[in-house]
């Protein structure tokens, strides 16, 4: 009897086992599920936030106007339809603030009666006119036209160079800027982080005696185990004055800051992936060398690094990936301008610093915060390639 | 002879050249470590650490901050510890070598690759507004745990795969079931390494910016929580908002420094106990 309660038991815990250990697949899942449900919307919804229209005269022939053309308009940098294709009309821009330009008070009515016909008459009079209206001052009898607006789509959204989230009447949503800013920041990262870390690694793999590695090893795990903001911290205070006095800039807090910072911070994981690679070298293929007389120098160069390299690109893609992901210490010290960086003396801004930075302020469900959205599917892609890609090394070197 | 004392020269500057370097990477962690204790430690006392922020966080303490921050370590791990272990323990001593494990295993290491501001947003997409936690103590612990769990499995693994076998085989030779001989002889015996393993999470979980930005942490509450549906104030959040966005950010840097010397410490003093640990326990297992 006991034996078989035993048994049910038994049973009971594999299940409770199975359960736990699918957390984390269903976890990775979820995260793929809810990233895309909030961000996908983006894609194929206006550029402008409903409850507006844009109107134009019922002559226009522009079938329909993007976000950028709409941006350039109102910035007055394109002033004719010929521009975008259409007649030869210049753009006259119409908001309800422009109201008492044309008309006067008495002329709309004591409750703006007269303001349906008004802006008819407007828009009947004037072939060249744009008219931004809120939905409740759209007239009824409509003497123009509504004209569409270009969706939102990948591609736009991937190679568009002007990210302003947040502007009136035409938001931006280009990431190539953030995207750029990133690879920027992690390259110049993977610069700092790689000699300095293949160099450690190599010294406590194959240099250093075993009390060496044995105080080096703990100083690796402190350096991974500082918290990111504490990273950035440091370098705000230190980092930053440091850079902006020895190169003479405005301001320090450039893509060199983040770089270095992040440099930093991508070591442990640098130093520790290729330790472990170069001391996969088996003892018979380093002692053929030794006994051929080449010196230990020649053997690391020669033989321990080439059978190594594999397990040192893996450690350089997850160095990358780490830098790619960080975001507290860039947020701190990369000053977060979103324009494509020319030197690395300039303000830059990353994908998860946008994210961090931008998110409290977008209200919940709208463009902007479907944006920042599609911004982490974006970075979880990249990761999950960094990722794949390291496996895919790491199981080529298996068989 | 001349060729063999140049190769000699060489061998030897690219050795010492390699060493200094290590000591360079060794010489910024004692820089980094050194600056904010150095700063930090005059601003330490009693009152700081016990304190409510005041004067728009210029003076005072950061109470509050430490308190939320035990909230979350201990809500994450109440959480993460169970399901981390149980499945490492699935992972390492029920399955065999075959595609679920190898498919668990990788979603594993995607877990642990993922950046941490995508939780941040996954946890304020599920816990905060699908299942409407709000901003919550509760929110951010659950999106604390999932991050820590990779680490916790890993070191888990680890632990239970450095019990030999053969104690295991001798464990069902002696008529113990599976279960019998996980409790009583796998898991005592890799009970330090997995405790180091908890340590080192709680270690990550307390200085955790990203995640706890949209699901719990709070600017500034001069109230402590009192439920696990209450916001809280969180160290990490207190000094990204002591350093970025205070009111008056050169009255409340001596704050800055004293609140990265309490994270510093969390680190230090979790870094050095679980090393301690380590090589405590593992003496007295190869001992045995």
């Amino acid at each position: 009897m006991n034996r078989k309660r035993l048994k049910i038991f038994e049973k009971v815990f594999g299940v409770v086992l199975f359960s736990s250990s699918t957390v984390t697949s269903l976890t990775v899942l979820f995260i793929i599920v809810f990233l895309f449900n909030e961000g996908i919307g983006l894609f194929n919804s206006t550029p402008v936030e409903k409850k507006y229209q844009f109107i134009v005269s019922n002559n226009n022939t522009v079938k329909e106007l993007s976000s950028k053309q709409l941006k350039d308009i109102f910035n007055y940098d394109i002033t004719n339809w010929k521009q975008l294709g259409g007649n030869n009309d210049s753009i006259l821009l119409f908001t309800i603030n422009d109201l008492s330009t044309y008309f006067t008070d008495d002329e709309l009515g004591a409750n703006f009666e007269y303001l349906p016909s008004k802006i008819n008459e407007l828009i009947k009079k004037n072939p060249g006119i744009l008219a931004y209206l809120s939905d409740k001052y759209v007239p009824q009898h409509l003497e123009g036209h509504v004209i569409p607006l270009t969706k939102i789509s990948i591609k736009d959204f991937v190679t568009g160079t002007e990210w302003y989230p947040t502007s009136e009447p035409a938001p931006q949503f280009g990431v190539l800027p953030l995207i750029l800013g990133t690879l920027w920041v992690s390259f110049g990262a993977i610069l700092i982080a790689l000699p300095l870390g293949l160099a450690t690694a190599i010294f406590m793999a194959e240099v250093a005696s075993q009390r060496l590695r044995n105080i080096l090893k703990p100083v690796i795990e402190l350096l991974a185990g500082i918290p990111s903001v504490v990273y950035g911290f440091f370098g705000l205070v230190v980092l930053v004055p440091l850079i902006q006095q020895l190169f003479n800039l405005p301001v320090g807090e450039t893509a060199l800051a983040g770089s270095i910072i992040l440099g930093i911070m991508a070591l442990p994981t640098i130093i520790t992936v290729s330790e472990d690679a170069l001391r996969t070298t088996p003892t018979s293929l380093k002692e053929a060398s030794l006994a051929l007389g080449a010196t230990r120098w020649q053997t690391i160069t020669r033989v321990t690094v080439p059978y190594a390299r594999s397990g040192i690109t893996a450690a350089s893609i997850l160095g990358i990936g780490r830098a790619v992901g960080e975001t507290m210490a860039v947020l701190m010290v990369t000053g977060n301008a979103g324009v494509i960086p020319h030197t690395f003396l300039q303000p830059v801004r990353t994908i998860p610093a946008t994210i961090a930075a931008e998110l409290g302020e977008s209200s919940y469900g709208g463009l902007h915060f479907k944006a920042l959205f599609a911004l982490g599917i974006l970075l979880f892609l990249i990761t999950l390639i960094i990722n794949t890609s390291v496996e895919l090394i790491k199981s080529r070197k298996r068989s | 002879m001349m060729s063999f004392i140049h190769k000699r020269i060489k061998q030897k500057i690219a050795f010492s050249i390699f060493g200094l370097i290590s000591m360079i990477v060794v010489g910024i962690l004692f820089v980094i470590l050194g600056f904010i204790i150095f700063r930090g430690i005059s601003v330490i006392n009693w009152g700081f650490l016990t304190q409510m922020p005041e004067e728009g966080m210029t003076k005072g303490g950061i109470f509050p901050a430490i308190v939320g921050t035990l909230c979350l370590i201990g809500g994450s791990m109440i959480f993460a510890f169970p399901i981390g272990v149980l499945s490492a323990i699935y992972l390492n001593e029920y399955l065999k070598e075959n595609w679920l494990k190898k498919f668990m295993r990788s979603m594993t290491n995607n877990l642990a690759g993922i950046p941490s501001i995508v939780f941040g947003l996954f946890g304020m997409a599920l816990f905060v507004n699908k299942l409407k936690f709000g901003d919550s103590i509760l929110a951010g612990s659950l999106t604390l745990g999932l991050l820590a769990l990779p680490v916790i499995i890993r070191t888990t693994e680890e632990a239970l795969k450095s019990v030999p076998d053969h104690l295991r085989i001798g464990s069902y030779a002696l008529g113990a079931t599976k279960l019998q001989t996980i409790r009583r002889v796998v898991l005592p015996i890799s009970a330090p390494n997995i405790i180091t393993g908890l340590i080192l999470s709680i270690s990550r979980v307390s200085g955790e910016t990203a995640p706890i930005l949209f699901t719990v942490a709070a600017y500034f509450l001069p109230k402590l929580p009192h439920s696990m549906f209450d916001q809280a104030m969180a160290l990490p959040y207190h000094l990204y908002v002591l350093t970025t966005s205070g009111t008056n950010m050169e009255a409340s840097r001596p704050m800055a420094y004293g609140t990265a010397f309490v994270l510093i410490m969390i680190v230090l003093i979790a870094n050095l106990l679980a090393n301690a640990f380590r090589r405590y326990f593992g003496k007295r297992n190869k001992m045995n």
